[in-house]
């Protein structure tokens, strides 16, 4: 171990429902109190808590819960705590107490993310949106056209790649059939139904090329990473998993004036911070919050070429469960549900520790990659059991 | 009535943008020191810092760089399927306005389409919709 260096001890997880009844305060208790079990740590010893992107009051169900309102939930005394969107996606969280523990502003920190959009939408009495008559920032470019949802600015890079590199449907569906195939071995996972290809090409289309079955779904949950200091590592019971490294990289934070999406400048910062190799890795978990994203996360991280994606998860073979890179082995969000983020990292630690059960992948596993975000949006974390 | 799509706040920065329509103009934020433009519009060209920045016509035309067929309803003002572009601006390098391409099919669209402006008003904006040319 060493001291100046930021590890993930406890993670932890609430139930992955949509509809949920548990106030959605109660579920991140739920998901921090897994955490800190694992971690044999006590809330009196957590000094620090991240999350991303904050409470948002004017739609709760997107993010009901912010740093601040759980510091004092909780009764947590905190000497460092940060939240907030305007960072370099869901994963940013991570990076910043990982940044905070290695500068010695806190021993263990909370990083988590709450969603509430299915029940939110489901009780807008209980959750209601904010009324706004006019759409400014970043929307007004996007919401006077239609282009309403990620689902159509995502559209448009992949389809890109349609024209320019000639990816497919089929290939395209690997994504989403081995995310619904890896959610049916998770007891946790929101949808646990395997997808046909036939199902797959059969579906409605959403924003072409992206069909159903290529989006993920609002849920209800919370996920919990804690991430503590080198040096606190003797309070910790679990096996510590180092961060590492870690980047986000943005070059004009736009969905429609970048060229590339964030995830490929960033891809290429992760490697500048570690020995580590492409070909070191044993499970790659990446953002699928649209298929289209997983698939252009790998070509960002070296996995293969860009424009190549397609080609590399044709089949689907390379990327299951007993391939030579499995994907997103807890169903990503396609099959787990929209864990916004923090249930990508959360399952590279699962699996780094062997914990994966009936979906835990061969060969003693110890380094993993985790990303966040799509468009201008991107975080990655190369994770290792060293 | 029919029901209006979502409309931008207009402020200082955005609002040639927004109403250039209403005198049939595509207005650009455009650098007066290093003539590049400058989109979205701010004060300042984040090319050279120059705040000589200052919005002017630009001819209107352009092309499909990316589209995407949009079939699900997301907002009552919206029939589906309809057709959001990147549209590549002409004598903009490097400016792309998200849009719809309007008056034909929507699956008669593809990359490379030449297209041109056309101003659809709703309340006090005039939003930048694209029609294909020839």
């Amino acid at each position: 171990m060493t001291v100046d260096e930021a590890y993930i001890s406890g993670i932890g997880q609430s139930e992955i429902a949509v509809k949920q009844k548990r106030h959605p305060l109660l579920l991140t208790l739920d998901a921090v109190r897994e955490a800190l079990d694992e971690a044999g740590l006590g809330i009196g010893q957590i000094d620090g808590v991240s999350t991303y992107p904050g409470r948002v009051p004017a739609f709760l169900g997107f993010s009901p819960v912010g740093a601040d309102e759980l510091i004092d939930a909780l009764g947590i005394s905190a000497r460092w705590y940060a939240g907030g969107g305007e960072i370099t996606s869901q994963l940013g969280a991570v990076v910043a107490a990982a940044t905070a523990v290695r500068a010695g502003l806190a021993r263990h920190v909370i990083c988590f993310r709450t969603v509430y959009e299915a029940a939110a939408l489901a009780r807008p009495e209980e959750y209601p949106p904010l009324r706004r008559d006019r759409v400014d920032g970043h929307s007004q470019w996007f919401a006077p056209f239609g282009a309403i949802s990620a689902a159509n600015w995502t559209a448009q890079y992949a389809m890109r790649h349609v024209k320019r590199y000639g990816l497919t449907r089929e290939q395209l569906a690997q994504i989403a059939l081995t995310d619904r195939a890896n959610a049916c071995r998770n007891p946790r996972a929101l949808v646990r139904e395997p997808l046909t290809m036939d199902e797959y090409l059969s579906a409605r289309m959403i924003s072409s090329p992206l069909c159903l079955y290529d989006c993920d779904r609002f849920t209800d949950a919370s996920t919990v990473i804690i991430v503590s200091a080198g040096d606190a590592l003797d309070e910790v019971r679990c096996t510590p998993v180092r961060i590492a490294a870690m980047a986000g990289t943005v070059e004009r934070h736009s969905w429609d004036q970048a060229e590339w999406m964030a995830c490929y400048p960033t891809g290429a910062e992760l490697w500048k911070h570690t020995d580590y190799k492409p070909a070191d890795v044993d499970t790659v978990q990446l953002y699928d919050g649209f298929s289209f994203q997983a698939v252009a996360w790998l070509e960002s991280l070296g996995f293969c070429g860009v424009g190549e994606g397609g080609r590399f998860i044709e089949g689907g073979r390379r990327i299951a469960l007993d391939g030579e890179l499995p994907l997103n082995t807890f169903g990503g969000q396609i099959g787990a549900g929209r864990l916004h983020g923090f249930g990508f990292a959360h399952e590279a630690v699962v699996q780094l520790r062997g914990k994966g059960g009936e979906r835990q992948i061969a060969g003693d596993p110890k380094v993993a990659v985790a990303t966040s975000g799509g468009g201008p949006l991107a975080t990655a974390l190369l994770l290792a059991r060293d | 009535m029919a029901v209006t799509r979502p409309l931008p706040r207009l402020d200082a920065d955005n609002r040639p943008f927004w109403t250039g329509g209403a005198e049939g103009r595509l207005l650009l934020h455009r650098c007066q020191d290093c003539k590049s433009f400058v989109h979205p519009p701010r004060p300042v060209c984040r090319h050279c810092l120059s705040e000589k920045v200052v919005p002017e016509a630009v001819a209107g035309t352009g092309v499909v760089d990316s589209f995407t067929v949009n079939h699900q309803k997301f907002h009552p003002a919206f029939e589906v399927p309809y057709v959001i572009a990147r549209i590549a601006i002409d004598g903009a390098p490097g400016v792309y306005l998200t849009s719809n391409i309007v008056g034909c099919p929507a699956d008669s669209v593809d990359f490379g389409d030449r297209v041109k402006v056309t101003f659809l008003q709703q309340d006090d904006v005039w939003l930048p919709l694209f029609e294909k040319l020839g």
